[in-house]
């Protein structure tokens, strides 16, 4: 049997370090160091519970030990941090949060943020983020070091540490004056749920004023409480399996899940709160399943629409049509190298994106599909190479692998609306999607482009008799489809591997999309996307993801035998047969 | 998928990293005798287009390098080597014609090449027809044992089953969710595992399976039946089969849905330095993976190894990998064992292979077993926000690989011994006869 | 239909001399190295799904986006039997269940792997299987006048869709891995010389076959009323036929001749996976017809040689321009053979650039 807790890191390291400690003293703090930012984190994600008894366990029992066996303590803690093996410095962190030592939290936060630097002869030291570089202080006493002490190697997290440095950070954020970091600390709390905080919670809940505050507290109590073992009597039992009953959630869930034992009464209330919960989570799970749903159909919806566009206008598919998605991914990862932040990178992308695959839509469209007018299957193949022909030039250009397309902070994490969680990037790009289509009705309906481009679509002969200009009218409809198909590039990003395949990933559920829903008008597009994606989503979870696929596609083929036009099609006397 | 070839390598390429090594050698005025006679060819069998040319371009990189850097050395015998790269363009049919003409036409004394185990299985009949010698740097299902393949990839013993333990006995978890993509490496790991759970007395309502397509992308469902299944009360892990391109999605819809390392760990097999290099990966840190090499492990033949690649490369932001390691090794074994035997002969070569031992760049050695596997050691790391990985435990020893998997019914009693007078890929030692075939 | 029973003669003749040249002792200068006998082969095989392909597509109007899927199910039909063939001589050596079936853990075949131990089962179901199939979706799809690009895009999603299913390990066809290792054929062992060269010599026999067949099929009033539904299909259809009919026959027997082309190339490359249903591989099999010269047939063969053989010295020489060439293929015959080579010889360059120039002028008005 392999022997547990053998860490690596144990050997000192020079400053003048490999290119890898190099690279990851050098790495900007990414990252939530601050507690503000891990509040920040806990709000983002619904948390989940965690069984770390043992070693919040022992935080508690340390708690209650005399004053004079605690400055022991966190001797021994400073000791267990600087030793390299992470089950140490996981103990070292649990015992100097129950030490009270004045230094503790300056040094956990210190860990926690990458600047703790341990020295092989128990040394201890707080540096910069720029690591040998900049000013030291010493850990345990808080004095600044003239010069960087030599053989300093960073003190490395392992999960084993995080979730000591949590539960002890989480500790004494509760004496915190800040209101959110009191919030985060009984989150956390509720998280951990060890049953010797107890002492601790009804401490706090004694001198807590702010009613959200308290409620987090009396939640984690009622956590903590129900997960010791053997349970409570009953009368602080039940109370507190009415908390988490109205609560709700997966963790509350988990926890009323192993009150298996106790007096018949608790046994009784656990399964009923279960069961409401169970019931509250089901219905959840139906909007839940419905967003999935609609998230994909938005992504579906920006991957056809240019395509849809191009092919009412001009009856030819654009078989690269999936590359100029690519293009638009690749237009995000330059935008954001050159403008160095994520956030603002993405937005330049969305204008730029759509100017270049606009260009590049007219340069086809003058190049190549303008000589193939009336021979919609031979344009079909020729755009087809042309899609090799771009592919392969990325693949030259920017390399076979994927490209590291980054998610701007703000559109990461998720939001919990109810039971739901919703998923930030999606609902961007859901809002995202509306707003390109309604972007795109307005052209069509209300520009004189648009209208132009509505009268081709309906007769293309009239509309030349009548005096449009029909291969001007080709040129900016390919490059308004092509430019809308870079902007699907650019939300794809943001969720989906960014590399030289990307646009095969998307173009065979584009062409479904466009002759599920129709050429006859964007609704039917929207349309389309909508219910393929729903259904795709409903599938997924009954039949598995690629039965569900299949099935999809063959009562799609089924659905055209009905409507060989779509659910949308063209109608009118100039309509080609 | 079929795709087509493009590449960047040719055979001139290795003219070039031939003039490199020659013009090193000069540079450093060591008075080493450069390489003359004829040449010895080497054969590079990875896909430099499509699919899979994402993780197995690299291979071929570093290939190049090991092959100009032996030839620095006074190349083979006293001969140079030169690298014969074809392009199979993750196409396998391809793959089955490329290496027929690797071993007809160019000849090649060895191979080095493939990666996903159907181009594996759709090269071993070439080369057990024409008796060649393949080389295989990634880590696979096991239950295969070719008398012409050398396994320098893990096994699932040296891989799956270490990962498992070191979850069970640090991480303390006792729910389990094998997810993986729908093909033969991960039914296949999936298969050993539940089984070996199973033996660790896990209940099949604690085990939860489930298998995606190629190219999955839409991991939302996904995500949210894994956070409802861990929200039992019990310590639930997932171990992630997910082949290589489809993790990025899974790992970012993973931090959406906040699910953080220390709630429910993940720990993968397929992601390694070179697919992380494509994300961002603060979400992910604090995840696992299990391999028997990362860059961050810090010996002298590790730093070496690093340092020559980036010289190589030109590009100190060139990630390492396990493949890379394995084909380091491999191809050192080769050497060895072709100066040890004086000949090129194939069927000399084989036979002399097994016992080499050569050193790992972890600080240990590995050494070829009679069943053509290594022995490695198995490190768990943890991801962190550069795209590292931070080595957290590492078995105290090394982990001879297994072909035949213990925990499968059919295959429980079977070993593979390709020496006198065994000689047999799978061999059963219960009844001690050769199920498959016995080489003369 | 130029020269149809001339291409027929000349393929088999060309196969029987190379397998000669390949029989020929190995010291021999003009020795045929193997590997060449069965890069013929495989050419072959495609030049039999480049003539299904150019039967719906030159002749009927269809472009079909998916007649790989045709190819590949008779691939995976002989495999079956291949796979039936190997017997106790896998590696788990189980008499009765491949390989991939053990490792799933599975005890007993499938009801649908029975019949195939037989050879001349498992050669009906590579042809029948495929005609089915067709003809299934051919009725509905004709029946309901789903044409043009709609059609191309239905035939795409019919191949993804097959793709899908097969690479699902439950299938029971081998999953992601497909059916290989193959040993022997009718008792003959598949890597033997002789029986490659046989194969090479059986396969054009069937490409000629095919030929001679479609030659018949679309000579005389079916081939007549065939070019009018592709040309004028309403009035055709006002005249009183039924197009739907019409193209029905001819679909069914295209994938026929996909499926027999299937059969035959599996024994010759070794193995067969899902991948072969990608719809990337039908589309390259309508350039192999658009590059010879599409309602041709022989254009078809043609161009599925020529354009195979330039893939494998691509990929062999300067493996990166291979994607580049195949795209510009794609986009210079469109644009400048649209009758493919074949065009090129009845033609001449002179029509095409006069083509060219009026089609641009005329391109305001012309109909989409």
């Amino acid at each position: 049997m392999p022997e547990p807790g053998t860490g690596i890191g144990g050997d000192p390291t020079p400053v003048t370090c490999a290119p890898v400690l190099t690279a990851l003293e050098a790495a900007p703090l990414r990252g939530s160091a601050t507690t503000a930012g891990r509040a920040a984190r806990r709000r983002s994600r619904a948390p989940l519970p965690v069984l770390r008894q043992h070693l919040s366990g022992l935080l508690f029992i340390l708690l209650l030990a005399p004053l004079g066996a605690r400055a022991q303590d966190a001797a021994a803690g400073y000791a267990d941090l600087a030793s390299g093996n992470y089950n140490r410095i996981a103990a070292g962190v649990t015992a100097l949060g129950a030490s009270g030592d004045v230094r503790a939290e300056t040094v956990l936060h210190a860990l926690a943020g990458h600047t703790l630097w341990a020295q092989r002869g128990g040394g201890l030291f707080i540096g910069n983020a720029g690591g040998h570089a900049g000013h030291f202080l010493d850990a345990r006493t808080g004095a600044p070091v003239a010069s960087p002490p030599p053989d300093l190697r960073p003190v490395r997290l392992s999960n084993r540490v995080r979730e000591a440095l949590d539960a002890s950070l989480a500790l004494l954020d509760l004496r915190s004056p800040s209101t959110p970091r009191r919030l985060a600390a009984a989150e956390s709390l509720f998280d951990t749920h060890a049953a010797a905080a107890l002492p601790v919670l009804d401490r706090a809940l004694a001198s807590e004023s702010d009613p959200d505050v308290r409620r987090a507290l009396a939640e984690a109590r009622a956590a903590t409480l129900l997960s010791a073992r053997p349970l409570p009597p009953d009368a602080q039992a039940l109370p507190a399996v009415a908390t988490l009953r109205a609560r709700g959630g997966l963790p509350a869930r988990a926890i009323l899940a192993g009150v298996t034992g106790g007096d018949p009464a608790i046994r009784q209330a656990a399964t009923e709160a279960l069961a409401s919960i169970d019931l509250r989570l089901r219905l959840w799970s139906i909007a839940q399943d419905l967003f999935y749903g609609l998230s994909l159909g938005s992504v579906l919806l920006l991957a056809a629409m240019g395509l849809a566009i191009t092919f009412g206008v001009m009856g030819v598919i654009n078989m690269a049509h999936g590359e100029l998605v690519m293009i638009g991914a690749y237009v995000t990862f330059v935008a954001q190298s050159l403008l160095g932040s994520p956030g603002l990178g993405l937005l330049l992308a969305v204008p730029l994106a759509f100017l270049v695959c606009g260009a590049i839509g007219i340069a086809i469209e003058r190049g190549l599909i303008r000589f193939l007018y009336g021979r919609p299957l031979e344009t079909l193949l020729a755009t087809w190479g042309l899609s090799l022909v771009l592919q392969q030039a990325v693949r030259s250009l920017f390399g076979p692998t994927n490209i590291d397309v980054v998610t701007p902070g703000w559109m990461s994490g998720a939001v919990a609306v109810g039971g739901l969680t919703i998923t930030l990037n999606r609902l961007a790009i859901m809002v995202f999607a509306g707003l390109v289509m309604a972007a795109l009705t307005a052209v069509l309906r209300r520009t004189p482009l648009g209208l132009q481009m509505r009268a081709v679509t309906q007769n293309r002969r009239m509309a030349s008799l009548m005096g449009i200009a029909t291969p001007r009218v080709d040129a900016l409809t390919f490059g308004l489809g092509s430019g809308v198909a870079g902007l699907a590039g650019v939300a794809l990003s943001q969720i989906d591997n960014v590399s030289p395949n990307l646009g095969q990933g998307y173009i065979i559920d584009s062409f479904m999309v466009v002759v599920f829903g129709g050429v006859g008008n964007l609704w039917g597009t929207f349309a389309g996307a909508a219910t393929l994606g729903i259904a795709n989503k409903i599938l997924e979870p009954v039949a598995g993801a690629v039965l569900g696929k299949i099935v999809v596609l063959v009562l799609l083929i089924a659905f055209i035998q009905r409507r060989p036009r779509g659910m949308f099609p063209l109608r009118g006397r100039g309509v080609e047969t | 998928m079929i795709s087509h070839s493009t590449g960047f390598g040719r055979r001139a390429f290795g003219r070039l990293g031939l003039g490199l090594g020659a013009s090193a050698t000069l540079a450093r005025g060591i008075s080493r005798a450069a390489p003359s006679g004829e040449p010895i060819k080497i054969g590079i069998l990875h896909s430099l287009s499509g699919t899979m040319a994402i993780s197995e371009t690299t291979l071929k990189d570093v290939m190049l390098m090991l092959i100009a850097e032996q030839n620095a050395k006074g190349g083979v015998l006293g001969r140079p080597l030169q690298p014969v790269v074809v392009d199979p363009a993750s196409n396998w049919p391809l793959f089955a014609e490329k290496a027929r003409q690797l071993l007809s036409v160019d000849k090649c004394s060895a191979v080095f090449g493939c990666w996903t185990s159907v181009s594996r299985k759709s090269v071993l009949p070439v080369f057990e027809e024409l008796n060649g010698i393949l080389y295989y740097p990634v880590q696979y299902e096991g239950q295969e044992c070719s008398r012409n393949v050398f396994y320098t990839g893990a096994a699932p013993n040296q891989q799956a089953i270490p990962a498992v333990d070191y979850l069970m006995s640090e991480e303390k978890v006792t729910r389990w969710v094998l997810a993986g993509t729908d093909y033969v490496y991960p039914r296949t790991t999936n298969q050993i595992l539940e089984a070996y759970l199973k033996t660790k007395g896990v209940g099949p309502a604690d085990i939860m399976i489930n298998y995606t397509p190629f190219g999955q992308s839409d991991w939302q469902n996904i995500v949210s039946q894994i956070k409802s299944f861990g929200s039992s009360g019990k310590k639930t892990a997932v171990v992630s089969t997910i082949n290589g391109d489809a993790n990025v999605p899974f790992y970012k819809e993973l931090g959406n849905q906040g699910i953080q390392a220390t709630d429910i760990p993940v720990v993968a097999f397929s992601v390694g330095e070179e697919e992380l290099a494509g994300m961002d990966t603060k979400p992910l840190v604090g995840q696992l993976a299990a391999w028997n090499y990362f860059e961050s492990v810090d010996t002298p033949a590790n730093e070496a190894f690093i340092k020559s690649w980036h010289a190589f490369t030109k590009n100190p932001k060139r990630t390492t990998n396990d493949p890379m390691e394995a084909h380091y090794i491999g191809f050192n074994m080769w050497v060895q064992a072709v100066e040890k035997a004086r000949t090129t002969d194939h069927d000399t070569v084989i036979d002399t292979m097994i016992g080499i031992r050569q050193p790992n760049l972890t600080g240990g050695v590995a050494t070829m077993l009679p069943n053509h596997h290594l022995t490695k050691p198995v490190l768990i790391g943890e991801i962190q926000d550069d795209g590292q990985f931070n080595v957290v435990w590492q078995t105290p020893g090394l982990v001879p690989g297994k072909a035949w998997s213990p925990y499968v019914a059919e295959t429980r009693d079977l070993i593979g011994d390709w020496r006198k007078p065994i000689s047999c890929g799978n061999y059963d030692v219960v009844t001690k006869t050769c199920l498959g075939h016995q080489h003369a | 239909m130029t020269g149809v029973r001339t291409t027929a003669l000349a393929c088999v003749v060309a196969s029987l001399l190379l397998a000669g040249l390949n029989l020929l002792p190995a010291g021999s200068a003009l020795h045929l190295p193997d590997f060449a006998v069965g890069l013929a082969g495989k050419y072959l095989a495609y030049a039999i799904l480049a003539v299904a392909v150019d039967l719906v597509w030159g002749f009927a109007g269809i472009l079909t986006l998916g007649h790989a899927a045709f190819f590949a199910l008779g691939g995976y039909a002989m495999g079956m039997y291949l796979m039936r063939e190997i017997g106790a001589r896998g590696v788990y050596g189980n008499a009765n269940l491949p390989d991939f079936m053990v490792f799933l853990s599975w005890t007993k075949l499938p009801w649908y792997w029975h019949g195939f131990e037989h050879l001349p089962f498992a050669l009906l179901m590579a042809l029948l299987v495929p005609a089915v199939l067709a003809g299934l979706f051919g009725w509905l799809a004709f029946r309901s006048r789903v044409s043009g690009v709609y059609l191309s895009i239905i035939t795409q999603a019919l191949t993804y869709a097959l793709m899908l299913a097969f690479f699902r390990n439950d299938m029971g066809f081998g999953g992601n891995n497909g059916l290989t290792d193959f040993k022997d054929i009718a008792g003959f062992d598949l890597h033997a010389r002789s029986t490659r060269a046989s194969l090479l010599v059986l396969s054009a026999l069937v490409l000629a076959g095919a030929l001679m067949a479609s030659r018949a099929l679309l000579g005389g009033r079916f081939g007549s009323l065939l070019t009018a539904v592709r040309d004028a299909e309403s009035r055709t259809r006002f005249l009183g036929y039924r197009p739907d009919h019409v193209k029905l026959v001819v679909w069914v027997f295209s994938a026929l001749v996909a499926g027999a082309g299937g059969a035959l190339y599996v024994t010759q490359v070794g193995i067969i996976n899902p991948g072969e249903f990608a719809p990337a591989g039908s589309i390259e099999a309508v350039i192999w017809v658009a590059v010879g010269g599409r309602g041709t047939l022989s254009g078809a063969v043609l161009g599925a040689i020529l354009v195979n053989g330039g893939k494998t010295l691509l990929t062999g020489l300067l493996p990166e321009l291979w994607l580049y060439a195949l795209g510009l293929l794609f986009i210079l015959t469109t644009l400048f053979l649209p009758r493919g080579l074949m065009g090129l010889r009845a033609g001449g360059m002179r029509r095409l650039s006069l083509r060219l120039r009026a089609r641009s002028d005329a391109g305001a008005g012309a109909a989409p």
